[in-house]
This record gives structure tokens, sequence and C-alpha cells, in this order.
């Protein structure tokens, strides 16, 4: 394929072919065996070459595709002077399409990696009369990736009768880029002027290429500007992309966080199983997309998530009642030894996932829906399971606030945090609401693992890759702050994300972690301090 | 055993107590013997089938688990007694051993040229913060320094801020897994993922012989001893007991006149240089150090032999790392699929049974006979007032 980057390969060919001329009527015998097993590879691409760009072969109602396709198969055997193409049990003649018997000292034809790339681009020519958007389509990003000034004249003839603006413009800038080996000037400055609108890294790379070569002064000019409003334009898509990036992470952080915020924030318990719970998440998704695969047509396999979201926080939320009651209530008020006990916890967590699913990874696949993504500049496609994360961490943000500021359950856990012997003294069932407010804590860890599981792995130690992050954002943002733990979330996820096009991930990993130490020193009560006389109990 | 000698005081302080009691000293000349004569005889004299040999195999592991128990003693020292949990000695202990492992990849390589792995990378000339290592001198300096340092820099702003209780741990936490990631970089010149190995010699003495591997046997035992007797010279001295004052009531000790500062700063410190010795000491006997030492799960593990042993008092945390490693030897390769829930359960066991750990089993189990024995005759006069259930120790750590 490297051969095929070298525009003047091509426009040797061209101009060899000229001078030869061989006969142009519909593709011949010869032309086919000249295709199929010339001296050497060169010659043979010129044969290719040749075939495509004479008109009577591309009238001749699909022949020269049929046969293109079968060399790019290796269908084609080459015996006295004559190809064959081999159709089922027999073979056929590559000209007339009648079957033919194959001689018995036929021999395979042999492409190289250079001649399959020839091949591929003159299926791709050819490709530009179907009447199938889609076939044009494909075909004019496969020759868009390598122009050539020897296929203009086509590329013209295609534009001229092209209707689809996706193909229309794919043509334009192919045309664009083969102008810019033009001898003319002016040609070459019409080249430029057009790939300057289209401001994506390929026009970059072949405006940088040209510069290299260019010798006229006033089109190496006309170049350097076009390449400074492109690098203008992808900078700022690089900028969006970082903090659209950014934002993502901080969702992912936020829904990390948010159950932690609850047990941590609200309780005071340190919860080193946040991350095993959030494990279960992903777990109980990937088993529902088991299920769903299993059991259910194929046609339903796009809502799996549907069900799986509230097993996920199901399955979570119980796990998390059975720590609550078996383990985590003799400890309130210990958080020190809450920590070991949760982390001993989550050792036994992991390794229970460990012995049911084993220890590498698991396949959780996205949904259809989820693939793709919303093209906004020719640098920056957003993701839809991005986007999607960010709603639904906007959605679990807005249903956690409303649980705790406005329902029956809400008010009785943030008495029981602000004064537990009163509350228990107005008839407010303590050891229950504990047991509640740290199955919520839970089962916000099950929903995040179940977002999780669709941007990232899914394996035994999923849950220690988030732990410390989730602890630094609750820390950061400020223990029992629902909004400080937000802007924590987003703020880090930001940060990081903007350091990392700058330093690199794992150093503004570290850059990340060392500004939390040094935030911690000024603020050690985080962005939002507590006031009052609880902060100190 | 002197009474006060001087009584002009107003009030009568009572006598420092003994470092040890007889039974004590003559227990740590016990100890003394079988690690520096006992271990070496029954391990180099004896022949290889006889009943009482010590197999090399066990020497290279007690040593080991003799390095862990001066991690433990100092986590200890900071957290049993001080109300201070670190999840960052890993860290420290890492950094004894990166020191330690720098002399010797110095070694292995020869004079003049570079350790091996900078070969791979190409580079040419030994980074800046390679200038000390070929000297055992500055070496042996740095195991103490370089923890010391970084320990004094990090707990200064720490405790001058006042950061306390789950917010300390949780930012050591976050400090020890930033480490981590900055030595698994090869930029940083300390061999990356894969660390320090293919240690050869040291001082000139091969490392792959039985007396080396007794004689740092012998030295960690010495290591472990010294670092007991200090560490109780230390709690038993009047500094030791204002480090139980600001583990009980921080604010009451401020009250009377005492700033916690610089008790606070100087145990961390302390506590960290003691795991930089631990680190150095390992290193040679394990032939390889890297990056994964400072992995958040292995600083949680070794608050637990110290928790598992029995936290506020000496001996338990050197049991603890006994028992904890000795177990996980054992399991690992007898069911290493089952090690991970004995470990578990172990945390969540000590912390919800057994608050003063293995040492004080004894004391607990006799308790709950004697309350046992008071409820089955409710007719008999009450037992002397109930004791807190654990001693009192305990209650600091629960900031």
């Amino acid at each position: 394929m490297k051969l095929m980057h070298k525009p003047w390969r091509w426009a040797l060919l061209a101009g060899l072919g000229t001078m030869l001329s061989l006969a142009s009527h519909a593709l011949t015998a010869e032309q086919a065996h000249a295709m199929a097993a010339a001296d050497d590879a060169e010659q043979r691409a010129q044969a290719i070459h040749e075939a495509v760009m004479d008109p009577a072969a591309q009238a001749d109602g699909g022949r020269l595709a049929a046969y293109l396709a079968a060399l790019a198969n290796d269908e084609v055997r080459v015996a006295g002077g004559k190809a064959f193409v081999l159709s089922g049990d027999g073979a056929s003649d590559p000209v007339t399409g009648a079957p033919a018997a194959l001689p018995a000292d036929a021999e395979e034809v042999v492409s190289n990696n250079y001649l399959r790339g020839v091949v591929d681009s003159a299926r791709a020519v050819l490709a530009l009369g179907s009447g199938d958007v889609q076939a044009r389509r494909e075909a004019a990003a496969l020759l868009a990736a390598e122009p050539d000034a020897a296929r203009l004249p086509l590329i013209e003839k295609a534009l001229a009768g092209e209707t689809d603006a996706q193909v229309k413009a794919l043509l334009e800038r192919n045309r664009a880029a083969s102008l810019l080996d033009s001898g003319d000037r002016r040609q070459r400055l019409k080249a430029v002027e057009l790939l300057a609108r289209t401001q994506t890294p390929e026009t970059q790379l072949l405006l940088n290429q040209r510069l290299a070569d260019e010798s006229d002064p006033a089109v190496k000019k006309a170049i350097q500007t076009a390449l400074a409003r492109i690098a203008d334009a992808l900078a700022w898509g690089e900028r969006m992309g970082a903090i659209f990036s950014g934002l993502s992470l901080g969702s992912v952080l936020l829904l990390a966080a948010l159950g932690l915020a609850i047990t941590y924030g609200l309780m005071g318990v340190i919860n080193m199983a946040h991350g095993e719970l959030i494990m279960i998440g992903a777990y109980a998704t990937y088993l529902v997309q088991v299920l769903f695969q299993r059991w259910l047509p194929a046609a339903l396999f796009d809502w799996y998530l549907v069900v799986a979201l509230p097993v996920a926080f199901a399955a979570a939320a119980l796990v998390g009642a059975v720590l609550e009651r078996g383990v985590i209530r003799f400890l309130y008020g210990r958080p020190l030894e809450t920590l070991l006990a949760t982390f001993g916890i989550s050792l036994v967590l992991q390794q229970t996932v460990r012995s049911l699913f084993g220890a590498q990874n698991v396949g959780v696949e996205n949904p259809s829906w989820m693939s793709g993504g919303v093209a906004l500049l020719p640098n920056l496609t957003l993701p839809y399971n991005r986007i999607a994360i960010i709603a639904f961490a906007l959605a679990v943000l807005g249903a956690v606030a409303f649980l705790i500021a406005r329902t029956r359950l809400g008010l009785f856990v943030r008495g029981v945090t602000q004064n537990r012997a009163m509350a228990s003294c107005v008839g407010v069932n303590t050891a229950r609401t504990d047991t509640y407010a740290f199955a919520l804590g839970a089962g916000l860890a099950g929903l995040a693992g179940c977002a999780l599981s669709q941007i990232g792995n899914v394996g035994p130690d999923l849950g220690q890759n988030y732990i410390v992050d989730s602890f630094l954002v609750v820390v950061l943002g400020g223990v029992g702050q629902l909004a400080g733990t937000v802007y924590a979330a987003l703020g880090l996820g930001v940060l990081s994300k903007l350091l990392e096009g700058w330093t690199g991930a794992v150093l503004a990993k570290i850059a990340v972690l060392l500004f939390i130490v040094v935030f911690i020193q000024k603020r050690p009560q985080g962005i939002f301090a507590l006031k009052g006389r609880s902060v100190e109990a | 055993m002197t009474a006060a000698n001087t009584p002009s005081r107003a009030i009568a302080l009572p006598a420092p107590a003994p470092l040890l009691g007889r039974r004590g000293w003559a227990l740590c000349l016990g100890a003394l013997l079988v690690i520096c004569a006992l271990a070496p005889a029954l391990n180099l004299l004896l022949p290889e089938g006889h009943a009482l040999h010590l197999s090399d195999y066990l020497i290279g592991i007690l040593g080991k688990f003799m390095c862990y128990a001066i991690v433990a003693l100092a986590i200890d020292l900071i957290w049993g007694y001080t109300g201070i949990l670190s999840l960052g000695h890993g860290l420290f202990f890492a950094l004894g051993g990166y020191v330690m492992g720098m002399h010797l990849m110095r070694e292995a390589a020869g004079p003049g040229a570079l350790p091996a792995f900078m070969g791979f990378l190409d580079w040419k000339e030994l980074p800046w913060h390679w200038a000390l290592s070929d000297s055992f001198v500055a070496t042996v300096l740095l195991v103490f320094l370089l923890p010391g340092a970084v320990a004094g820099l990090f707990g200064y702003f720490a405790f001058r801020s006042r950061i306390k209780g789950v917010y300390f741990s949780i930012i050591t936490q976050a400090l020890t897994y930033a480490a981590m990631l900055l030595f698994f970089r090869n930029e940083t010149g300390l061999g990356g993922n894969n660390g320090f190995t293919g240690f050869a010699t040291v001082l000139g003495h091969s490392l792959n012989t039985r007396a080396m591997h007794v004689l740092l046997f012998v030295l960690s035992g010495l290591a472990l001893l010294g670092c007991f007797l200090f560490s109780r010279w230390l709690i038993r001295s009047k500094y030791g007991r204002v480090l139980q004052a600001v583990r009980d009531a921080e604010s009451r000790t401020m009250f009377c006149g005492y700033d916690p500062l610089p008790y606070k700063l100087s145990v961390w410190v302390i506590s960290a240089m003691m795991c930089g010795l631990a680190g150095a000491l390992y290193v040679p006997q394990v032939g390889i150090i890297n990056p994964s030492e400072m992995s958040v799960g292995n600083s949680i593990e070794m608050a637990v032999w110290t928790a598992v042993g029995g936290r506020a008092s000496l001996i338990g945390p050197i049991v603890g790392a006994f028992a904890v490693n000795g177990a996980k030897s054992w399991l690992t390769v007898a069911a290493p699929e089952y090690w991970l829930y004995v470990l578990g359960m172990l945390f969540i066991v000590v912390t919800l049974f057994m608050p003063g750990g293995l040492i004080r089993l004894p004391e607990q189990m006799r308790q709950w006979r004697e309350r046992r024995r008071a409820q089955a005759r409710p007719s008999s006069p009450p037992a002397a007032p109930a004791r807190p259930a654990v001693t009192p120790p305990m209650k600091g750590a629960r900031a």
C-alpha cells in the first residue's frame, strides 16, 4: 500500500499508458491476461489502470468489475496466455463470462500488497458509477485517502453527474488534492484554496506534504496561510474535545462518587468496598446482557440497558444492605475501623467475582444506539456513549438531590446525620434509616457500575480503579455536601483532561493528585466546609 | 526502679518505668541468641536432612518477615500510639528499598558503567539523582534520610493545617498512589514498571551465597530488635506519653501547653525512617524492588499486620506481621484462591471482634468468661466494676 502514496508513480504509469496506447475497446483477453500475469507488478498495475481508464471497458456490463473482484479474491488462474476466473467447481472466461475448461497447468495469480492496493482503488473508481449511494460513498472515501492526478478526468466526470453531497465533498477534496500536484501554478493555488475550506487533519497533512516540495513563492505563501487557518480550526476542535472528555470523565467520577457522598459524606462510613459495589453493578449489567443474548430475540437486545439499570441498582443495594446489617452497623462513629473492615469486604467481593466469573475481563456490548457519535467539527466527534453517560449522571444527580431534599427518607437521613439521639427521640427508626441510606449509597454505586460497563473494561479490578478517585472527589468537595461533590467531580475531570493534553496522562494524574494534596492543606474541609459545632464531632 | 531523686518538686512524679523488666531483658537476650547464633548454626552447620535443620527457604522467609515486622512496628508508633492512621507507609518502605536497589544496581553494573536497564533505554549518562548511589555510606544514610525528608515535608504541611483522622489517611493514600504512578514511568530513571532486579554483589561479596543470606537474616533480626528497643524507650519516655496524650485528647493536650505539631511530626518522620530501613534490608533478600510495593492495597495490608497483632503494644505488631505473612506464605501455596478470602475475613473479624488484636486475645477471653460467669450466677455479688472491654488506647484510634 505504501507504494500507492507516491503520486509520481501513477503519473508515470499514466504517461506510459498513453504512449503505448493499446487498443481501446471492451475488456479483451489480452488485457485480462496482462492484468493478471504481466512480467512484473508495474506492468500489471499499468494494465489495470488502462482497463479502468478505458471508457469502453467501463461500459461492458460489469465484466471488468467482476474480473477485478476476482483478482482481489485470488480467484484468477492463468494458462497459455489466457486468464480464467474460478467459479464454483469450474472456471469461466473473464471476457465473455462463458464457462471454460481450466487447463491442468493453470497457475495461481499471486498479488502483492501493492497490487492489491491498485486493484482496490481500481474497483473504487468503477464503483463511482454505481447506482447505490452507499457504495459511491465508500468508493469516494477510499479514493480521497489516496489522491492521484492520473484519475482526474474520471473524478471530474463522476463529479459532474454526482448528486449526493457527501460523495461530492469527498470527490471535490480528491480533485483539489490531485490538482495540488498540477504543473500549472494557478491550478495549484485553486487547489490550496479548496483544501483550506475543508479543515481536517487529512488536508493539513496534504498541504504539509505539498509545502515541502513547493518552489513557487506565491503558492508557498498561500499554503502557509491555509495551514495556519486549518491549525487554528483544529486547535479549537481539540480544545473543545478536551473539555468534552473532561466533562465526560467528570460525570464518570460524579457517578462513582455520588454513592460515596451518601455513605461517607452523610453517614461517616469510609466504605473501601465502594469500588466493589460499582463492580457488582457492572457484572449485573453483564449478566442481564448475557440473558438477553441467550433467551430473547436479537431485536430486543438494544433494550437490555433498560432492564440492567434497575437490576444493577437492586443487586448493589442488596449487597449494601447486607453489609450494613452484618458489619457496618457495629462500627458507626469509628471511621478508621470501617475503613479496615470494608477493605476486607472489598477483598472478599473481588475474590468472589474472580471465582464466579474468572479473572479475565468480561465483554459488555454497547447497544447499537450508543455506537457512533455527533460530528461537530472535522476533528471533534462526540461519541453517543459519552453523551449518554453525561446525561445519565445528571439524571441520577437530580434524583438523589430530590430524594435527599424532598422525601421522607431524605428527611430522616438528614435528621439522623445531624443528631442521632434527637432523631431517635422523635420517633425515627435510626437503625432502619441507616440501612436504607447505606443501601441507597450502594445502589448508586451499582448504577455507576452499569454506566461504566459501557465505556470501560469490566473485570475483578474494576473497583480498584475508581476508589481512590472517588474518595478524593468526596474529600475535595467537602464532606456532606452534594454540591461540593458535583463541583469537585466536574472540576477534577476537566482539569485532568486539560492537563493531559499538555503533559500526558500519567503526569496529569500525578499533578492532579498533588493539587488535591495541596488544596486540602489550604482548605482541610473541602471546597464547601461545614460550619458549626458538628464539624469536629 | 529508683525513686524520683528530686524531691524538691511540689508534686512527686512517679518513677519512670524501666525500659524492660527482668523477664523482658531475658527475652531480648534470648531473641538475640536465636537470631545471631542458633538460627545461623541450624542453617549452616546441620546437614540438609537433619530434623533440626533450618532450610534456606525458611531463613529467607523469616528474614523477610522481620523486615515486615519493622514496618508493622513503625505503623504502630504512628497509629497505635499517636492515633494517626497512615495508608502511605508502602511509600517509605519502597523509598528505602529503591535507595538500596540503586546502590546494588551500580555495583552490579561495575564502576563507571550504567545499570543494565538504562542501556535498553539508550541513555548515555546517569540522571542526577543517581549521583550518590555508588557510595555505600551515602546509601546507608539516604536509606534513613530520604524517607525521613519526604515524610517531614509532607507531614509538616499536613499537621500544620491540622489534617487528621480519615482526611490524613486518604491524603497519604493519594500521595502514595501519585508516587507509584511516577515510579512506573521510564523517564523517572528508576527502571519503570520492572523496577530493579539482577543484583549481584554487595560491598564486593556475592548476594547468592548461604553465608550472605544468613548475614542478611541476622542483620534484619538485629534491626528488628533495635527498632523494638528504641520504640519501647521512646514510648516509655515523656515524649511517648505526650504522644499518647495527643492520641487520646489532642485539644486537652494543647490546653496543657503542649504543641502537638513537633510531636506528631517527629514520630511521623521516625516511623518513616524505620520503614526505609526495613525496605533497604528487604530488597537484597528478595532481589527485586518495583513500584507495586507502593500500591494502595499494600499499604493497607501493612496497617492490618499491626491491627491483627494488636495496636498500642509493641510485641503485637511483630506477632501480627509474622502471623499474617506466615498465613499468606502457606495459603498462597496451598490454596491460592482462598488467600484473599482469609485476608478479607481477617480484616473484618479483627475489627469487629478483636479490637485489641491477637496479643490481647487471652485477656479478652478472660473478661468474656468472667462476664459469662457473673451472668450465670446472678445471686453472687457483682464482679469487680467492669473494665473497659479492651484497654483504653483504642479510643484514640477512633478519631
